[in-house]
């Protein structure tokens, strides 16, 4: 029995490198990408990370182009590009009749099309796979030490602009009325969110880079209600994710990014059902209170 | 400055939207420590100038003169539709932003800000609801927690846009006390609102807005059929397609 269990959780970390190296990096990850998400999902923006992990793209695919599948050159491009969209996208909104969100879809989808012809017009069809779907099984020391200074980065900044960025969140005429910390704090946050979307990149590719974020979010926000612990239960399910992907890509030779994100989507789906403000609760008709 | 019996000071003041003037060369002050209303119709300016006063506005030309502490020293109710009422932060958390001005982004709430805040909330009579996330509370109910925000936020001008809207009588008549109490300590409230029986029962002061002053001074001598009558004649001639104004920028 013990050795079942040993067997199918423990050994595949224990024996081979690849395995543990890409735990550590899809847990730094998830720690830090969840709370970020949460934040995305309360301030209805979670849409705006799917467009800003495609923004990252071009940047990366210049990167690519210049010195290939060199760790720095795709962060520094994926952090230019990422950051460019996230103010040119705001810029734009408040200068032209566009929303927000309508300039962003515009800016993605470009970004998308630029990126993927821009890494086609070098690299081969693996490479192009590698952008896009990342590798969490071939992370190397320094993607790894990118991962975890981004995972640590991210978590003391946000105790540091927690307070603000709530504040901003839940009334921001308040917030504008008392301190002139608005502005400066959801440029922090932006800057947050294309942190971890790059860190996300290499283990995930673009595509899938925002699942770590946005699905543990949502998954804790059908579970819990209090902000605290919405923070703290989308970061354990993002890293339970993690874990239970990484196995199941082992155990059936699954490729390992989707696995994770495929396992988070499942704790989506079932706390979509289960959950104590998923349906089926909605739905049961259990007797109502006194006052 | 500020003349010391005056809180706020309009000099030639012009607040707008995108050129259009929302307010128009409005001159005048509101006096230190009386209750003042604004009103007048849909359109007139109230809110902007609210906005403008608070700092949350540019004019487009002439000043705003705070006396006092100057904007530290100004609490400003928003309308409520202002506020994401779907954010999870409970009753609690959310009087405690009152506390802003004195411990900002990163001062620590302590055993006497606790005590402060759950005082606060206790005098807006929502004593038992600090945790209760403001997605469950009623209209009146949020509208009593955000009195309790201004409770402790201290300020010697509270500037409240239409607090009374959608809220019922026994909510209105609380508020109402706080506001007497508010005046009892020295501080200045500035309201704008539309029930002008209630203005002439509990303002003695008023300001008559339709994009420029109307009348402004006691509110039995503002407030009457003449003045109100003119003010909705100069709303209507309103254009959209206006000139740029020639008169001359203060």
């Amino acid at each position: 029995m013990i050795d079942t269990i040993h067997a199918a959780l423990i050994a595949p970390f224990a024996e081979f490198e690849f395995m543990r190296r890409a735990l550590v990096g899809a847990v730094a990850l998830a720690i830090a990408g969840a709370p970020i998400g949460v934040f995305l999902m309360l301030r209805r923006m979670s849409l705006t990370g799917d467009a800003m992990a495609h923004a990252i793209l071009p940047g990366a695919a210049i990167g690519y182009l210049l010195s290939g599948l060199s760790l720095t050159a795709m962060t520094l491009g994926g952090l230019v590009a990422g950051l460019a969209v996230a103010i040119g996208a705001g810029a734009v909104a408040r200068a032209s009749v566009l929303k927000e969100d309508a300039t962003l879809a515009a800016f993605y989808l470009l970004s998308l099309a630029l990126g993927v012809t821009i890494v086609s017009m070098r690299g081969s069809n693996v490479d192009l796979l590698h952008v896009l779907f990342g590798t969490v099984l071939a992370l190397d020391d320094q993607a790894l030490v990118l991962i975890a200074g981004i995972a640590t980065v991210t978590l003391v900044t946000l105790a540091v602009i927690l307070r603000p960025l709530t504040a901003e969140s839940v009334d921001p005429v308040f917030l504008a009325s008392v301190s002139r910390a608005g502005a400066p704090v959801h440029l922090v946050f932006m800057g947050l969110v294309v942190l971890n979307l790059v860190g996300g990149f290499h283990a995930l590719g673009t595509l899938l880079a925002v699942g770590l974020m946005m699905l543990p979010a949502a998954s804790a926000r059908l579970w819990v209600e209090d902000l605290t612990a919405l923070l703290v239960v989308a970061a354990g399910i993002g890293a339970a994710s993690a874990v239970a992907g990484l196995l199941l890509s082992y155990h059936h030779e699954l490729p390992a990014g989707p696995a994770i994100i495929l396992t988070a989507g499942i704790v989506y789906l079932a706390s979509l059902v289960f959950g104590r403000r998923g349906l089926v609760a909605a739905r049961l008709a259990r007797p109502h209170l006194e006052a | 400055m500020t003349s010391p019996a005056a809180a706020i000071e309009f000099d030639d003041l012009t607040l707008g939207y995108d050129r259009h003037p929302a307010v128009h060369h409005l001159g005048g002050r509101i006096a230190r420590g009386v209750p003042t209303a604004i009103v007048g119709p849909n359109g007139a300016g109230k809110s902007t100038l609210l906005k403008g006063i608070a700092g949350l506005l540019t004019p487009l030309s002439g000043a705003i003169r705070v006396g006092g502490r100057g904007r530290r020293g100004i609490a400003y109710l928003p309308q409520i539709s202002e506020i994401d009422r779907g954010f999870p932060v409970s009753v609690f958390d959310f009087v405690a932003m009152g506390l802003w001005g004195r411990i900002g982004a990163f001062g620590g709430i302590g055993r006497a800000e606790r005590g402060e805040i759950a005082a606060a909330i206790a005098a807006v009579g929502l004593a038992g609801f600090e945790a209760r996330p403001i997605g469950t509370l009623s209209g009146g109910q949020m509208q009593r927690t955000q009195f309790a925000r201004l409770i402790l936020q201290n300020a010697e001008t509270l500037l409240l846009d239409e607090p009374f809207n959608a809220v019922d009588q026994p909510t209105t008549a609380d508020l109402l006390d706080l506001v007497d109490r508010w005046r009892d300590e020295g501080r200045t409230v500035v309201a704008v609102l539309h029930d002008l029986d209630l203005v002439r029962r509990r303002f003695p002061q008023t300001m008559l807005l339709a994009r420029e002053l109307v009348a402004a001074g006691p509110t039995a001598e503002v407030v009457g059929e003449a003045n109100l009558a003119a003010a909705q004649r100069m709303i209507e001639a309103f254009d959209n397609h206006a000139h740029v104004c020639a008169r001359p920028m203060a």
